[in-house]
């Protein structure tokens, strides 16, 4: 296999608690812990977890919207987060972002055309006329009409929005797109719509994604690899299929089995699992999913389980007793009742 | 006998632009100790129609320009306002989408759920506090003696949700209606709270009217379904029929731009063409027909009726689709 397009190492990011009247650092937020993993040319990687997992962060730092503590992130043969702000600026227009919420991500006072056309402008690629022709062909290709180049933000829907976001993170023609919840803003049905251009666009246009979602099924469809994180760290990755059929770690289990499954008939198949996330400021210490796990035993608090290979190739996983659970995750009624 | 019966209801809201007309006609029943969920997009009209049983809807800008809603035989529209803070608690209590802001932030968890205790209940400080300790036992919240004293903003998303069920199950209502009341919350959050509604549901033999966009919330919840499609009610069905015959083609449409498990990209996902049509101006006759795949003449002209297709199955469609099975 060819290098991967995008290999990020050991990235940790910290955020500083401050607080007192000195504003001392009382603490730090562990918001993204010894994150490593590769995303082939071409590929998708879903990117899952719930809320204060750390996966927004991630992508953030990827493309330096927010600074690494440490690690590195190399795209394309080299190290994005080593390099000073001018050489960034030219790179950024290989790696552009998807934002998730299409009411705030657009400039209410800007038309369509110019959102659209900025990053040229930006970039300074090519004279207005051939600015506004790209304009016009990228409109097209997210299913927009030309004509509708003089309008504001407000007067498109919520799909549309995330149409014009995507347009405007395709006009440099980008060979990385990092998008950060893109659905989440949706309704159903436009989701649906806004899921077949990104995949149609992604074959057209060779494009590689980083796809940030806590939406198990999204994921799952769009998807060719999985990263699970959990309270910053990455506890199971691989294969899409790998991951899905045969999860290996017990927070992916709870995970998939929490989502909503839509067959009435198989309602009550599985438990909730018990207890909350716990405060990044302050990680439960060894594996981070014990308080919660009904698998837990007392080596578990002990150290941090390291992402190991498991069964099959590129499936690997963060937790010590994956082998002797197996069987049991494999059966979907295994996390025990709420407290 | 329905305990809640919703008649003919057109809620309509002024606006700058024009009336807008988010609930138009809306007919629904709710049986005792039944679930009956209410899905559809934003913008369908399912929370108004909510908040027009709790009589919450602000008037102006909005007006209920008819219809009835049947409590006891009595029309809760017409009810005094005198008798509505009895009505909404005691007989019908509401929870909400986003439990970071219907808690007051000023006072702690004892202080708000006393107050709903001794105002309902005319007993003291003391068994207030102790009927607040046991209900927030029943709703699950770990070591509930430290979170009476707490204020909202120190509990999580999880838990406040978990402490406005345990209010509004104070009074024993008859029914209880929860507007999305999930959404906020993480998946594994959610489950938990989707459980605990129905198992307190069991326990109190109370109705519950659930309103959400997620089909898969419905699934795993509902004895009963009403999809809506701008302000209107598309089709009626108990949650087995539903999923397995269903007949509306907005229906059929957003059942399958849902990805099922196991779909990947090869496959490109059915969708429905263009957006939700705008309420100022709607489309004459069928409201879903300019999106529709099955549109004819007709239904551009004709608003089509609420029929029945099946025993307890209704649909508002002149082309309704074959049945499945």
């Amino acid at each position: 296999m060819s290098a991967p397009l995008l290999d990020v190492r050991n990235v940790l990011k910290r955020y500083p608690v401050r607080g007192g009247v000195f504003g001392r650092t009382r603490g730090e937020v562990h918001a993204v812990e010894d994150v490593s993993f590769t995303l082939a040319k071409g590929e998708t990687l879903g990117l899952v977890g719930e809320s204060g997992c750390g996966k927004s962060t991630l992508g953030r730092t990827i493309i330096r919207l927010e600074e690494a503590n440490s690690g590195g992130v190399n795209f394309d043969g080299e190290d994005l987060l080593a390099l000073s702000r001018k050489e960034l600026f030219e790179r950024r227009r290989h790696l552009q972002m998807i934002f998730q919420d299409p009411y705030s991500s657009l400039n209410p006072r800007m038309t369509l055309g110019e959102i659209v056309r900025e990053p040229l402008a930006i970039h300074r690629i090519g004279n207005r006329k051939q600015q506004l022709e790209e304009v016009t062909m990228l409109l097209e290709k997210v299913g927009m009409k030309p004509e509708m180049i003089d309008r504001y933000p407000h007067e498109f829907s919520g799909g549309q929005r995330q149409r014009i976001g995507i347009a405007r993170a395709l006009a440099l023609r980008p060979r990385l797109v990092i998008a950060d919840e893109p659905m989440s803003a949706l309704d159903v049905s436009v989701q649906a719509q806004v899921l077949n251009l990104m995949v149609s666009l992604q074959r057209e246009l060779d494009l590689t994604y980083l796809f940030i979602s806590h939406d198990l099924t999204v994921v799952e469809y769009i998807s060719d690899t999985i990263a699970v994180m959990y309270l910053g760290r990455i506890v199971e990755t691989g294969p899409k299929r790998a991951v899905f059929d045969a999860p290996a770690h017990p927070y992916t289990r709870a995970l998939i089995d929490a989502a909503p499954v839509r067959d009435p008939r198989l309602r009550g198949a599985s438990h909730p699992i018990r207890g909350e996330t716990p405060s990044p400021i302050n990680p439960p210490p060894g594996c981070a999913f014990h308080p919660r796990c009904p698998f837990a035993i007392d080596r578990c608090k002990e150290a941090i389980p390291p992402l190991e290979a498991h069964d099959s190739p590129g499936h690997r996983v963060a937790c010590i007793r994956r082998e002797e659970i197996a069987g049991e995750l494999k059966r979907p009624a295994v996390v025990s009742a709420s407290p | 006998m329905a305990l809640l019966s919703i008649r003919g209801l057109k809620v309509h809201f002024q606006t700058e632009l024009g009336v807008n007309q988010a609930v138009d006609g809306v007919s629904l029943d709710v049986e005792p100790g039944r679930t009956l969920g209410i899905v559809g997009e934003s913008g369908c009209g399912k929370s108004v129609t909510a908040l027009s049983v709790m009589r919450l809807v602000p008037c102006p800008p909005g007006r209920i320009v008819s219809g009835e809603i049947l409590w006891n035989d009595r029309d809760v529209l017409k009810l005094p306002e005198k008798e509505l803070p009895e009505f909404r608690g005691r007989e019908v209590a509401m929870i909400f989408q986003d439990p970071m802001t219907s808690l007051n932030p000023v006072f702690t968890i004892e202080r708000l759920m006393c107050e709903v205790i001794v105002r309902r209940f005319g007993v003291g400080k003391v068994e207030a506090r102790k009927r607040a300790l046991a209900a927030l036992t029943t709703v699950g919240i770990p070591d509930p003696e430290t979170r009476l004293g707490s204020y909202p903003h120190e509990l999580s998303g999880g838990m406040k949700q978990r402490i406005l069920i345990a209010m509004a199950l104070l009074c024993e209502p008859k029914l209880l209606i929860a507007d999305e009341p999930t959404t906020a919350l993480d998946v594994t959050i959610q489950k938990q709270i989707l459980h605990l509604m129905k198992d307190l549901q069991q326990k109190n033999k109370m109705a519950l009217l659930l309103i959400t966009h997620d089909i898969g919330v419905i699934a795993e919840t509902c004895d009963d379904v009403a999809v809506m499609y701008a302000g209107r009610v598309v089709e009626c069905a108990s949650v087995h029929a539903l999923f397995s015959h269903n007949r509306h083609p907005y229906t059929r449409g957003l059942f399958n731009s849902v990805p099922k498990r196991g779909l990947s990209k090869e496959t490109p996902l059915p969708s429905i063409e263009g957006s939700v049509p705008s309420l100022l101006n709607p489309p004459k006759g069928c409201r879903f027909a300019p999106r529709c795949f099955r549109r004819q003449d007709r239904c551009t002209v004709d608003d089509p009726q609420l029929l029945p297709v099946a025993d307890k199955h209704t649909v508002a469609c002149h082309f309704p689709l074959e049945d499945p099975a």
